[in-house]
C-alpha cells in the first residue's frame, strides 16, 4: 500500500516481493495482495515498486498476514531496469556509428587484456604483428591501430610510445565497457583519429564489486591473477585498488624453428582509483594512479640474456616497459540547469621501453601531459546542444635506434566547437570543428560531421566525414621491423618528424542498420561502407626483402572497407552474429601501386553464444564460439631474394575456431574453460631463415596467421558485493 | 493607508520580477505509458518557443520543465501537450488528438496500462 497525497492509502498492484538472498518472489495483485511460501531460512522480505522506496522487513514466521506501506522516493536515481540486453549493440539513435561492447561480451574471450577482447567482434581485426614478439595488433576499416584513436574514459591513452604494446597493458577485467565508433569521430578528443575511436570505460569504485578475483591458467604456461578491492569510504568518496599480475613462464617451440612461439615474461599492473560523487552540488570526480612493469623475453629457445646478449651467436630479444600514470577528472553539472556542465580532464604519463632485438637496440621514453576542458550547454532548447572547449598536450620523446637519436618534443594547443541537433524523431547530426596549433605540424583546421536519419521504423542511415592529422611514430608503430635483418631507411629529410611529413587523411562513411522480425524473432542487418583517403601518408615499404623504407606518399593511397552484418536471435538466449568484410586498400609505393600487404581482401566472421535459463539459485551455463575465415593475403615482394627465401605472392586462406564454456554457480562464483584455435591452424615457417638469425635473410615480419597452434585455458571468477 | 499601498506595490513588483525568470521550473503530471509517449510529450514541449528542457518520466509520469517565463507560460505548454494527445491536470486532450495516438500509447485504456506494467 502507498500513502496518496491526501493521506489515504492506496493498494499497490505490480510491486515486486522477494525473499532476501533468494530468487523466490512474486508480484502483488490488483488489490495489492500477495502470497509467498515461507521457510524458516527466510529472514527478510524485500518489497519494491518503481517510484517508491524499497522496503526490507524482518519476518519471523509468527504471523500469517503482513501489511507493508511503501513511501514514494524523492528521486528515481536508484531505479534499474532489468531486461536482457545484448552484449554488443549498435545504437539506432546516435549520430555516430557507435557499437557498445558490454562487460558480458568481454567475458566471452576469457583472456586477458584489451587487445584480445575484440576477438568476438566483427568490426575489429586482431592479428599477430610478427612471429616473435607475440604482440597482437588490431585493425579497424583495414587500417592499423595508429589510425584509431584509443582512449580510456575519453583520455587518449594508447598512443606515442605506448602504441605497439599499450592495448596489452590494459587488463580485461578493468574494462567495464567499450565503445567503438567507426568513422571520423568527435572533435572533442583531438585531431588524431582517422578511421575511428575505441573508448574503454574502466570499472568504477562505486559500482564495481567490493571484491573480485579472477585467476586464469593456460596450457602454454600463462598464469594471470586479477584482483579488485573497492570500498565506499564516505557517502561521497569511494576508492578501488586493481591489481593485475601475469607470468608467461614456459618456453614452447611447437614448430621446431628454434624460436619461442610466444615470448616469456611477467607483468605487474596496479591501479588505484578514487571516485567522488556529490549529486546535490552536481560534482563528480575521478583520480587515478597507475603503475606498470612488464618484461618480455623472446627469440631462440637457447637464448640466455646473461650469456648471449649482443653476442651474435644466439638470437634473443628483451622488451622491458615501465609506465606511470596520474590522471584526474572533474565534472560539474549545474543542478539548477542540468543541461549545463563543465568537465576538466588532466592526464600525465611516463612510458619507458628499453629493448633490444638481436643486435639492434631500441629505447624510447615518452613523457606526456594532456588536458581538456569541455563546456556543454544548449542553444535555445535541448534539441540544440553545444560543446566547446580547449585542449593542450605536451609530448616529449627520448628515442634511440641503435646510436641514432630521434628525440623530439611535440606541443599542441587547440580549441573546438561542436554542435548537435536532434529533432527527437528521425534526424540528428553532430558537426564539429577544431583549430590546433602544433609546434611541428603548424596550425590546422579539423572538421568532422556525423548525421543519422531514420527513414522508417527500426532503421538508421548514417553519414560521416572528417579529417584527421597525426605525426607517425615510425619506429614504435612498426616495431616488428626490428625482428628482421632489414636495413632501415628514411628516404625523406625535409619533414618535421623523422624528416617525414605529418599524415593527413579524410574519412567518408555511410552505414545502414535495419532491425526486423524474422519468424517472430529479432534480427538485424547492417551494411557499412567507409573510405579513407590519404593526402599524405608515411609509407612503410617492405617491398625490398633486405630493406624497410619510410617515405612520404607520392600519389594515391586509399582504403575502402565494406562490411555486411547479420545478427539474429533464433531461440531464447541464443545470439547469432555474422559478418562479411571486404577490404580494398591500395597505396602508391616507389615501385608502383600495390595492395596493402598482409591484409585479407575477404573475411568472414561468425559467433554463436548461448546462455541456459538460470535456476532458482542463479546457476546457468554459457557457451560461446567464434569462427573466422580469412582470405588470401599479399606477401611483401620477395622477388629479389634468392630462391630458397622467396615466398608466393599470396598466403593461403585459413580459418580458426574458438570455444568457451562457462559454468555460473551463483552470482558470486563461476568457472570457465575454453580453447583458442581448436582446429590447430598454423602458419608454416613463420620465420624466414631461422637457422641464420644474424644473416641477411632473417625475417619474421611475414606473418599472416596463428603461430601457436591450439591453446586451452581455464579460469575462475569470484565476486563479492 | 499610505504604508499599505506601498507594501502592496512592493509585493507586486517582486512577484513580477519572479515571474520573469528566464530559467523557470515547473513539474507536473502528464498522462502517458511508454517511451513513445515520452518522445511525443518532450517533443511537443520543446517545439514551444521558450521551453529549454523537457524531461518526462515514464514511471512517475512527471514532466520536468525548464522554460523562459518571459516567452511562454505553463498553460501554453499544457495545451500543446494536450494537442498531441496527452492529458495533464486541467487540460484534457480532445478525443480526436487522443485517437491519433499509436495503439500502444492509448493510456486511457486500462488493458494497455496493465500491459506496460507487466513488461
Amino acid at each position: 500500500m502507498s500513502p496518496s497525497s491526501d493521506g489515504t492509502q492506496l493498494s499497490v498492484s505490480g510491486a515486486n516481493v522477494i525473499w532476501k538472498g533468494t530468487s523466490i518472489g512474486t508480484i502483488s495483485d490488483l488489490d495489492g495482495n500477495f502470497t509467498l511460501p515461507y521457510n524458516t531460512s527466510y529472514k527478510q522480505l524485500i518489497i519494491s515498486y518503481i517510484g517508491y522506496k524499497t522496503v526490507t522487513i524482518d519476518v519471523d514466521g509468527s504471523s500469517d498476514f503482513i501489511k507493508v506501506i511503501l513511501l514514494p522516493t524523492d528521486d528515481l536515481s536508484e531505479v534499474t531496469i532489468k531486461t536482457r540486453k545484448k552484449a554488443t549493440a549498435t545504437s539506432y539513435l546516435a549520430a555516430q556509428n557507435i557499437m557498445t561492447i558490454s562487460s558480458d561480451e568481454l567475458l566471452k574471450a576469457a583472456c586477458c587484456n584489451l587487445s584480445e577482447s575484440f576477438e568476438t567482434n566483427p568490426s575489429i581485426d586482431v592479428n599477430f604483428s610478427d612471429a616473435i614478439s607475440g604482440t597482437k595488433q588490431i585493425k579497424m576499416l583495414g587500417l592499423s591501430s595508429p589510425y584509431i584513436l584509443i582512449t580510456t574514459e575519453n583520455v587518449p591513452s594508447v598512443r606515442g610510445a605506448a602504441q605497439a604494446y599499450g592495448l596489452s597493458f590494459i587488463p580485461g577485467t578493468w574494462v567495464e565497457s567499450i565503445q567503438l565508433t567507426k568513422g571520423a569521430g568527435s572533435v572533442t578528443n583531438g585531431f588524431e583519429s582517422i578511421v575511428g575511436q575505441i573508448n574503454a570505460e574502466l570499472v568504477k569504485p562505486l559500482t564495481d564489486n567490493k571484491l573480485f578475483v579472477n585467476a586464469y591458467g593456460s596450457v602454454n604456461g600463462r598464469l594471470e591473477l586479477n584482483t579488485h578491492f573497492n570500498v565506499k569510504l564516505t557517502d561521497k568518496w569511494s576508492s578501488g585498488v586493481y591489481i593485475h599480475a601475469d607470468k608467461r613462464g614456459e618456453k614452447f617451440d611447437n614448430n621446431d624453428d628454434s624460436f619461442l612461439d610466444l615470448p616469456v615474461g611477467n607483468q605487474i599492473n596496479i591501479m588505484n582509483r578514487w571516485q567522488y560523487l556529490n549529486p546535490e552540488k552536481g560534482l563528480i570526480s575521478f583520480l587515478n594512479i597507475r603503475f606498470l612493469d612488464d618484461q618480455k623475453q623472446s627469440g631462440q629457445i637457447a637464448y640466455n640474456p646473461s650469456l648471449h646478449k649482443y653476442g651474435g651467436s644466439v638470437w634473443g630479444s628483451e622488451v622491458n616497459t615501465i609506465r606511470h600514470e596520474l590522471s584526474a577528472k572533474i565534472g560539474y553539472v549545474n543542478p539548477e540547469l542540468p543541461y549545463q556542465s563543465l568537465g576538466l580532464q588532466m592526464a600525465y604519463s611516463y612510458h619507458k621501453q628499453d629493448s633490444y632485438f638481436g643486435n639492434r637496440k631500441y629505447d624510447i621514453a615518452h613523457r606526456s601531459f594532456y588536458s581538456n576542458l569541455v563546456y556543454n550547454s544548449i542553444i535555445s532548447d535541448s534539441r540544440h546542444k553545444v560543446k566547446t572547449g580547449i585542449s593542450f598536450s605536451h609530448d616529449a620523446y627520448v628515442e634511440f635506434v641503435n646510436a641514432f637519436n630521434y628525440s623530439r618534443i611535440e606541443n599542441s594547443l587547440g580549441g573546438f566547437f561542436e554542435y548537435s541537433f536532434d529533432n527527437l524523431d528521425n534526424l540528428n547530426l553532430t558537426a564539429g570543428v577544431r583549430v590546433d596549433y602544433h609546434n611541428l605540424m603548424g596550425t590546422f583546421v579539423t572538421p568532422r560531421l556525423h548525421a543519422r536519419y531514420t527513414p522508417w521504423a527500426n532503421s538508421a542511415l548514417r553519414f560521416s566525414f572528417g579529417r584527421g592529422k597525426r605525426s607517425a611514430n615510425i619506429f614504435t608503430e612498426n616495431q616488428k621491423l626490428f625482428v628482421s635483418s632489414r636495413s632501415i631507411n628514411i628516404l625523406d629529410s625535409n619533414g618535421p618528424i623523422y624528416g617525414l611529413n605529418p599524415e593527413i587523411a579524410w574519412n567518408y562513411g555511410v552505414s545502414f542498420l535495419q532491425g526486423f522480425v524474422l519468424f517472430e524473432r529479432k534480427a538485424d542487418v547492417a551494411l557499412d561502407y567507409y573510405k579513407t583517403d590519404f593526402q599524405n601518408q608515411v609509407v612503410v615499404d617492405y617491398e625490398t626483402p633486405t630493406e624497410v623504407n619510410f617515405y612520404n606518399l607520392d600519389g594515391n593511397s586509399h582504403a575502402h572497407s565494406l562490411q555486411f552484418e547479420f545478427n539474429y536471435t533464433p531461440i531464447d538466449r541464443l545470439d547469432f552474429k555474422s559478418a562479411y568484410k571486404y577490404y580494398d586498400i591500395k597505396t602508391q609505393y616507389n615501385n608502383g601501386e600495390l595492395e596493402q600487404p598482409l591484409t585479407p581482401k575477404h573475411r568472414i566472421f561468425a559467433n554463436v553464444s548461448y546462455q541456459s535459463k538460470a535456476t532458482d539459485m542463479g546457476r546457468l551455463w554459457k557457451f560461446d564460439s567464434t569462427f573466422n575465415w580469412l582470405g588470401a593475403q599479399r606477401f611483401p615482394s620477395t622477388i629479389q631474394s634468392t630462391e630458397e627465401f622467396r615466398l608466393p605472392n599470396y598466403s593461403p586462406s585459413f580459418s580458426t575456431l574458438n570455444l568457451q564454456l562457462t559454468r555460473v554457480f551463483s552470482d558470486q562464483f563461476e568457472v570457465y574453460i575454453g580453447g583458442e584455435n581448436i582446429t590447430n591452424t598454423r602458419q608454416n615457417n613463420p620465420i624466414l631463415s631461422p637457422d641464420d638469425p644474424f644473416g641477411s635473410n632473417f625475417d619474421s615480419t611475414f606473418v599472416y596467421g596463428p603461430i601457436f597452434g591450439s591453446m586451452y585455458y581455464t579460469g575462475l571468477r569470484f565476486k563479492l558485493n | 493607508m499610505k504604508t499599505i499601498k506601498y507594501t502592496i506595490l512592493f509585493t507586486m513588483l517582486t512577484s513580477i520580477g519572479f515571474a520573469q525568470n528566464k530559467n523557470a521550473k515547473a513539474n507536473f503530471e502528464v498522462d502517458g505509458v511508454c517511451m513513445m509517449c515520452k518522445k511525443r510529450i518532450e517533443k511537443a514541449c520543446l517545439k514551444v518557443k521558450g521551453v529549454k528542457s523537457a524531461v518526462w518520466n515514464v514511471e512517475t509520469h512527471n514532466l520536468n520543465l525548464i522554460f523562459d517565463e518571459r516567452k511562454v507560460d505553463i498553460t501554453t505548454i499544457k495545451s500543446k501537450v494536450a494537442q498531441v494527445g496527452h492529458d495533464s491536470k486541467g487540460f484534457k486532450a480532445t478525443d480526436e488528438a487522443y485517437n491519433d495516438l499509436h495503439p500502444c500509447c492509448k493510456y486511457r485504456d486500462e488493458q494497455i496500462k496493465a500491459d506496460h506494467k507487466s513488461n
